[in-house]
């Protein structure tokens, strides 16, 4: 448990290095989680090679959705699109560092949810894992 | 001294008739179990009952002159017999076997609001209903083009019972109201807005999964139409509740589902329902599960409903004074005189998911989101709560451990 709220998952939540909108932007989702109410926006601004420029997350939930949408954007920035459609759930482990159960998964896999619907454009659809 | 001893209640006995309350969640961590609302744990009686069942008289019911088909008929009619009288039902033949609350409203949504309700009618719900006492209407109210309304809650948790009496004014068809919250823990005061309700004409229906279960329930002197409730969140198994209907409202009905059981007399092209409440009861019911609810009942009633009541407002009271000593927590819903056994909480800068995963590491289980109330959480402006709901098995030592288990989550995150 206490590997589960480690420092860095902490501090992400309590300071995001990546919170706010962009706009203009060329790619901007949101989606939530309904089991709890986590809401994820993500906004993307890309260059003319379609590699991403900034990137800044909004919304609120739980310290592992904010802090896995913090680093999640931070790890985007200088990836192109179709690298970003290459990252999956491990990437998303990796960065928070934690094991999770199948409640929480859905926590941190909200973000990844939402960046990769915003990249393949899929609007109201729902994105795949 | 332990502040919930009284006479002829003991808490650590009751808990030995819980088998799963004594479990360690991991090794050498006991279970807090706090969230009896999301569903009860269950008596051996009512295990031993299910078992009993499969074991020495499983056969179906109502067909088959063989002797465990009437075993098992008369312990499933027996079952009805015992939670009519649990309630002060005029009759058992006005209680319906549903799988729970919610198929109960949805029974009587598509079954009474799709005979007698048309274009433009109301039906008038409240801000505070469960999903399971919204979205029928809501699907309903698509296909007949109704109007919903929805008495407002007052930030202290009540329903406003001005903006009720305007409502009342404009005729609703039906009044559908939860009686106790499951998130503010509310108990709205049912006899008099009931009693309002019919002399302006309305069809009244009752959400029950709150109340039945926490305080003594009398039908006979409420003005509810329909009433519905569940078993598991009453000590008896998922599966199996109640809808209770007013038997003139119940034979004008259509039946809901259709199959066996349900019907008289059957040709290619035509049927004839079935008498009450069989005309409700399409197919194989969940057996077992009714004679456990019959099981449910006898143990609470061996306890007594207005013991129940009292050991709850017991804790109740000290859960809302242990909690409102944390700095920067917020408890919902009204004080102690409105409220049963339900305290969900937020604190600021901690998300409720996490509060409840930190808990659990301690061993409490605690339930964390909205609750299945989600229009209440956007009206107070809340993503999620943490909600902590008890029952008499409950112990003050249970309300202390979750006390330090939230500055266990404030010193991690503060």
């Amino acid at each position: 448990m206490e590997d589960f709220y480690r420092e860095l998952i902490i501090e992400r939540y309590k300071t995001p290095h990546y919170q706010g909108v962009l706009d203009p932007n060329d790619i901007s989702y949101e989606d939530d989680n309904p089991a709890c109410g986590d809401h994820i926006q993500i906004d993307i601004r890309l260059d003319e090679n379609g590699v991403v420029t900034e990137a800044l997350f909004s919304g609120e939930g739980c310290a592992i959705s904010q802090a896995s949408a913090d680093l999640l954007v931070e790890s985007i920035i200088g990836k192109n699109t179709e690298e970003i459609k290459a990252l999956g759930k491990e990437d998303v482990l990796d960065n928070l560092g934690i094991e999770l159960g199948p409640v929480r998964l859905k926590c941190a896999l909200l973000p990844l949810k939402v960046l990769k619907a915003g990249i393949y454009g899929l609007g109201d659809q729902k994105a795949e894992d | 001294m332990d502040p919930t001893a009284s006479a002829g209640f003991n808490v650590q006995q009751i808990r030995e008739d819980f088998p799963l309350l004594s479990r360690e969640v991991r090794p050498g961590v006991p279970l807090a179990y706090l969230d009896s609302a999301a569903t009860s744990q269950k008596p051996t009686v009512v295990i031993d009952a299910m078992d009993r069942y499969y074991r020495e008289m499983n056969a179906n019911i109502h067909r088959g002159i063989h002797k465990l088909a009437e075993e098992a008929t008369l312990a499933y009619e027996n079952a009805r017999e015992r939670i009519a009288d649990f309630i002060h039902a005029p009759s058992p033949e006005e209680l319906i076997f549903t799988r729970n609350t919610t198929e109960s409203i949805n029974l009587v949504a598509n079954s009474w609001g799709r005979a007698f309700l048309k274009a433009g009618d109301m039906i008038l719900l409240s801000e505070m209903e469960h999903h399971s006492n919204l979205v029928p209407w809501q699907i309903l109210a698509t296909h007949l083009s109704l109007r919903l309304e929805f008495i407002p809650v007052t930030p202290q948790g009540l329903l406003d019972q001005d903006a009720f009496q305007d409502f009342l004014e404009q005729e609703p068809k039906l009044l559908a109201l939860t009686h106790m919250s499951n998130v503010l823990g509310t108990i709205n005061p049912l006899e008099d807005m009931l009693a309002k309700a019919k002399s302006a004409g309305a069809v009244t229906l009752v959400d029950g999964a709150q109340s039945v279960p926490h305080f003594p329930v009398d039908i006979s002197t409420l003005q509810a139409d329909f009433y519905a409730f569940s078993a598991h969140k009453m000590v008896g198994p998922t599966g199996i509740g109640i809808l209770y209907g007013r038997r003139e409202l119940l034979e004008e009905m259509p039946p809901f589902l259709g199959g066996g059981e349900m019907i008289k007399k059957v040709e290619l092209r035509s049927f004839k329902s079935n008498d009450l409440p069989y005309k409700f009861e399409a197919g194989t019911p969940a057996i077992a599960e009714a004679i456990g609810f019959g099981a449910a009942v006898d143990y609470l009633s061996r306890i007594s409903m207005a013991e129940v009541e009292k050991q709850e407002r017991i804790l109740t009271g000290y859960a809302l004074e242990r909690l409102s000593g944390i700095p920067n927590l917020h408890v919902l819903g009204p004080g102690i005189e409105e409220k049963g056994g339900v305290v969900s909480f937020y604190l600021d800068g901690i998300h409720a998911h996490d509060v409840a995963q930190i808990l659990d590491s301690e061993g409490i289980a605690v339930r964390a989101g909205h609750h299945c109330a989600q229009p209440l959480h956007t009206k107070f402006n809340l993503p999620a709560t943490s909600r902590a709901s008890l029952y008499f098995y409950n112990t003050p030592e249970e309300i202390d451990r979750l006390v330090e288990g939230i500055y266990k989550a404030k010193s991690i995150f503060d």
